[in-house]
């Protein structure tokens, strides 16, 4: 399903890539000893090197350029051998250095892919252009005094990835899916928290707009998106800007946006005197990167299961529908869940759970319940060891399914043990034939006339006499053994 | 190539460096013969050459991930022209 | 004038190892004569309480038996480009205003825990830009040699101060820094030794960054064996420097008296310019028949590039400048000038906190960047720069060391060659190829011309053979035997 925008010049279709910066997960900086950890106090996580005073030099943290190598495999992509850091000059109160170092010509990673699956069981593939390494800057705090600024330099020189897509995402929707699948393998690859309220990811999106089979027109930078939505909302309000523009006979110029949250629309950047010149030249103080084929192998070789590996092996393994698997290993703490439940062999069982009936109530129970109060899968009461357990005491038939609902409701407030609830509760199932037969004869004496018309051939009355003894046992009696008693009894 | 009177302005900006306008013309000039000078590089043939960028042949040095600078905020903050608290600050930024 | 402050550092050595001096008489000596000569404007800061707490902690160790090496208790002098702990640090730059580092640069610590006295900062030409020290903040520097003329003369730059220091007997020995010919050109005005090692052999944390490719400090003395035991001192791998060479540090003068009996003195033709004064082409030609008087061989070389190394030259260091030197903005440390905006407040500082030369490179660095310049001239540099180190490749296929003047003429007036930059720039035609290669040279007094100002001859030896580079220097300085001394000092 193609996403287009009516115009009155006919259909416009959208053109979108992305520039993502993603927060290496990291202890220390790209280039300096100091700690990264978040919601420090102001320049408390600064060194010399940091803070750009004379002299100081930068020395490359080894676990960064392991990620990025982690990273580009996870995005299929080549791994650089050579890499070169280069300096981006430019003058900003939070770049203590006047330069950032990144890297330019020679990334640390090139072209790649990944996989998006859409909506509707569609898939489609969006090609990476390259992954390289830079330095993040320093954050400037303008809400404090009414003439100056404050600067902070806790970010400055944390280790920052920049994932640049091409220009292949042709709707909002794509874009948000490319930005879950993304932080998704980056969570599973454990290279950056995936954060984006915390700023460890942000977004750069390209939009431009043209008539089918045109050649791209002009693009329109948006920076420093900070959340999925706002990802989704800039690039459909932009492209309607840019259709209306070209449509009323103007001309989009290419320009930096940024995207208003307030008013929901894009604004221009205030007007720079002079274009940015960046200067780009490689870092005399660092020599370039090579890397040793066997090192990046042993990087590759320690990488865990990705996104779409574990999909396919949940489809395999388990015979989940490819829609299940997708709910599943879109974020990496839920497949986890799912496989503590199936892996979790309790000792007086022996007998496998049902992938089926496990995929059920883990995503629709308690990722439904997860979602209705707004938490997230780490924050479940419910562990994964805890869940098992009350599927097994409905499959063992201590319980019965809709006991089961309300003993899962209790586990999900409290926390507790679903045994220790329905021992306290006497919820356990009533199996004793002879006292079902006895609910059963006691509840058929009290309703005459629905036992006749049970034996006029009604059969749709043998439902409510089911009914009438799980209430009278709340629900506690096995489903199928009352029924089965009902027939032998009205037969 | 020759520097125009324009040109050495935006390389002043660029750099973040304030010419006095008295002293502009001159530097122009200056500006000029240094790079008329440096022109005649275009005489070396250099097809097929690498651009060295430098002179160490050895690899890229590297650090373990761990923190080694702790708390140095005073150390940091001690020359500063104008602090407040903990932060430097500057003249107010309109973005 | 002392007799202490007469002795060489191995002299001194032997005199504070027999206990015949201490270290805080030796200083003394020196504070006076640092105080007395305060019209050279050798220094810009002195640390005379400093130098002697360390004087007496020298004498202290060496009573337990516990001294550090021979630079245990020697006084010495830095140049202001290295960071020193607690210490005004200002590169010869009113940008750095009451800039005190709370860090100690790895040559100035190296040298602390050698057990060196620093007897104070010396001047030099602002952020080490400049060959005739007239470019400081802080005042031009006199050279100590006055001849009939009674002119005040330069002492070369960017190390002048440290090369008075030495020469005017302020200090036993200096450190300076050699980007272009800082060391060597100094040391030939000033009728002292002067070597800049290899690039990698002496870390540059904490030093002041000029041209971050092309830096390299180095030792300035009053002989050769001086020169070998305070790089003994200096030199070493340095983590926290990625451009440090990783090499091990050899006995430099393990081979000192060794002579250069079948040794082959490469002489290149390219070396032989008009503006060479014919004293010094005289000069030059002595030395040839010095070393082959004792035994070596000499032998016409080859280096076609090297009369493009200078414009090479002023368009990499400049470039480098520009970028180094983008962090004094006003922010963190030094002068601030304020403006209404972060821009002007920039401009205002730069402006103000650079002075002519400073600028002028800035700019230069700036342009040679930009957009549509950059392959034009800095990657043509570069080029050139791998010509020019592969010229140096081929001819020491066949000689050990290449023998060149130092500078093409003696010391001139102060104020003299001001109104050109590039008359300026001309000054280290002999010194920058071996900068741009990255190979350690030498400069030793060997003679002095018909006004009676020394002059110098100049070594050039392999990557990382310093000591062989210091084993010819050391025959040389026999040979020429050079006992003149200023006239301030005789006095
Ligand atoms: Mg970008
Ligand atoms: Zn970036």
């Amino acid at each position: 399903m193609s996403y287009l925008i009516n115009g009155k010049t006919g259909n416009w279709e959208v053109v979108v890539g992305l520039e993502v910066h993603a927060q290496v997960v990291s202890n220390t900086k790209l280039f300096s000893g100091a700690s990264t950890e978040f919601g420090a106090k102001p320049n408390h996580q600064v060194s010399l090197i940091d803070a750009a005073m004379p002299g100081m030099l930068p020395v490359i943290n080894k676990y960064c350029v392991e990620q990025a190598i982690k990273t580009g495999v996870g995005l299929n992509a080549t791994i650089n051998l050579y890499s070169v850091f280069e300096r981006k000059n430019y003058f900003y109160a939070d770049l203590p250095q006047g330069y950032q170092i990144s890297q330019y010509k020679h990334p640390i990673v090139g072209e790649g892919k990944i996989e998006l699956d859409l909506e509707d069981g569609v898939t489609r593939e969006i090609g990476i252009e390259r992954l390289h390494m830079e330095q993040d800057a320093g954050k400037s705090i303008h809400d404090h005094d009414p003439k100056r600024s404050f600067i902070d330099l806790n970010r400055s020189g944390v280790c920052l990835m920049e994932i640049v897509s091409k220009p292949d995402i042709r709707s909002p929707e794509e874009a948000g899916a490319f930005l879950r699948k993304l932080r998704a393998i980056l969570r599973y690859l454990g290279t950056c928290d995936g954060n984006m309220e915390e700023g460890s990811m942000r977004a750069d999106v390209n939009v431009s707009v043209r008539h089918p089979g045109e050649n791209l027109r002009t693009r329109v930078e948006v920076k420093n998106v900070n959340s999925m939505r706002f990802v989704m909302q800039a690039i459909e309000v932009e492209a309607e800007r840019q259709v209306s523009v070209w449509e009323s006979g103007g001309e989009v110029i290419q320009e930096t946006r940024l995207f208003d949250v307030n008013k929901g629309k894009t604004r221009a950047m205030r007007k720079k005197e002079f274009a940015h010149d960046y200067r780009y030249f490689p870092d005399p103080d660092l020599l370039p990167l090579k890397l040793e084929i066997e090192y990046v192998n042993s990087i590759t070789s320690t990488l865990p299961e990705l996104p779409d590996e574990k999909k396919a092996r949940f489809v395999k393994e388990h015979g989940l529908s490819s829609y299940d698997a997708n709910v599943l290993v879109s974020d990496k703490q839920k497949a986890e869940y799912f496989e503590s439940v199936m892996q979790y062999t309790p000792k007086q069982n022996q007998r496998d759970r049902d992938p089926k009936v496990v995929v059920n109530w883990v995503t629709t129970n308690l990722f439904g319940a997860l979602n209705a109060v707004g938490k997230d899968i780490s924050e479940s009461k419910i562990s994964a060891e805890q869940l098992g357990d009350l599927l097994d005491l409905v499959s063992d038939d201590l319980i019965s399914g809709r006991i089961a609902k309300d003993v899962f409701d209790i586990m999900f407030e409290t926390g507790r043990d679903a045994s220790d609830i329905v021992k306290e509760k006497g919820l356990t199932q009533i199996t004793d034939i002879g006292k079902i037969e006895a609910i059963v004869d006691k509840v058929l004496l009290e309703n005459p006339d629905q036992v006749n018309q049970v034996r006029g051939g009604n059969n749709k009355a043998i439902g409510w006499f089911v009914g009438q003894i799980m209430q009278a046992t709340d629900g506690k009696a096995n489903p199928q053994l009352v029924n089965k008693v009902l027939r032998e009894k009205l037969n | 190539m020759s520097l125009s009177h324009d040109d050495v302005e935006k390389i002043a900006h660029l750099a973040r460096i304030k010419i006095d306008d008295a002293e502009l013309e001159t530097l122009r000039t200056e500006l000029n013969n240094i790079i008329g000078w440096v022109e005649q590089l275009s005489k070396v043939d250099t097809d097929g050459i690498e651009p060295m960028t430098s002179v160490v042949g050895t690899n890229l040095g590297h650090r373990n991930d761990s923190v080694s600078e702790v708390n140095l905020s005073d150390k940091i903050l001690a020359n500063a022209p104008d602090r407040v608290g903990d932060f430097y600050a500057v003249p107010k930024v309109v973005e | 004038m002392s007799e202490l402050t007469r002795l060489s550092i191995s002299e001194a050595a032997c005199h504070l190892e027999s206990k015949n001096i201490s270290s805080e008489e030796l200083t003394i000596a020196h504070i006076e004569e640092m105080e007395r000569c305060r019209d050279l404007n050798a220094f810009i800061t002195e640390t005379p309480e400093l130098a002697l707490q360390r004087a007496k902690k020298s004498d202290a160790r060496r009573s337990k038996g516990e001294n550090v090496g021979a630079m245990d208790g020697i006084p010495i002098a830095i140049k202001d480009l290295f960071c020193t702990d607690g210490v005004l640090t200002t590169a010869g730059s009113h940008i750095l205003d009451g800039f005190k580092p709370n860090y100690e640069s790895t040559i100035s610590q190296n040298l602390r825990d050698a057990g060196a006295v620093m007897l104070g900062k010396t001047n030099l030409d602002e952020f080490a830009m400049g060959s005739a020290n007239v470019t400081s903040y802080y005042g031009p520097v006199k050279n100590p040699w006055v001849v009939n003329d009674l002119k005040d003369r330069v002492p070369g730059g960017s190390s002048g101060g440290s090369a008075v220091s030495v020469a005017a007997r302020l200090s036993l020995g200096a450190v300076g820094t050699d980007t272009g010919g800082s060391i060597r050109q100094p040391a030939s005005f000033c009728g002292i030794v002067g070597l800049k090692p290899t690039y990698g052999r002496c870390s540059r944390w904490g030093t002041v960054a000029f041209a971050s490719s092309l830096d390299q400090a180095g030792p300035m003395t009053r002989s050769v064996e001086d020169a070998a035991i305070m790089l003994q001192a200096m030199a070493g791998y340095d983590p926290k420097d990625s451009t440090s060479a990783r090499v091990e540090t050899p006995k430099f003068n393990a081979e000192l008296v060794s002579g250069v009996k079948g040794m082959m003195i490469g002489i290149p033709e390219e070396y032989t310019l008009d503006s060479t004064s014919e004293e010094i082409r005289k000069l030059w030609e002595q030395g040839c028949q010095w070393l082959e008087s004792a035994g070596a061989s000499c032998k016409r070389v080859s280096l076609p590039h090297t009369e493009f190394a200078l414009p090479c030259y002023y368009i990499i260091a400049p470039a480098e400048a520009s970028s180094n030197l983008a962090r004094y903005d006003g922010v963190r440390y030094g002068l601030r000038v304020d403006g209404d905006s972060l821009d002007e407040m920039y401009e205002n500082t730069r402006g103000e906190g650079f002075g002519a030369e400073v600028r002028r490179r800035i700019m230069i660095g700036t342009y040679v960047l930009s957009a549509g310049y950059y392959d034009a001239y800095y990657v043509k540099a570069q080029k050139v720069r791998a010509l020019i180190a592969k010229d140096f490749e081929a001819a020491f296929a066949d000689v050990d060391v290449i023998l060149t003047p130092t500078a093409p003429t003696a010391a001139f007036p102060i104020g003299d060659r001001m109104g050109d930059p590039i008359t300026m720039y001309l000054n280290d035609v002999f010194t920058v190829p071996a900068s741009v290669a990255g190979l350690p040279a030498i400069s030793i007094p060997a003679g002095l011309d018909s006004l009676g100002l020394p002059l110098g001859l100049h070594l050039i030896g392999r990557a990382f053979d310093e000591v062989t580079l210091l084993r010819t220097a050391k025959a040389l300085e026999n040979l020429a035997d050079f006992n003149a001394s200023p006239s301030k000092v005789d006095s």
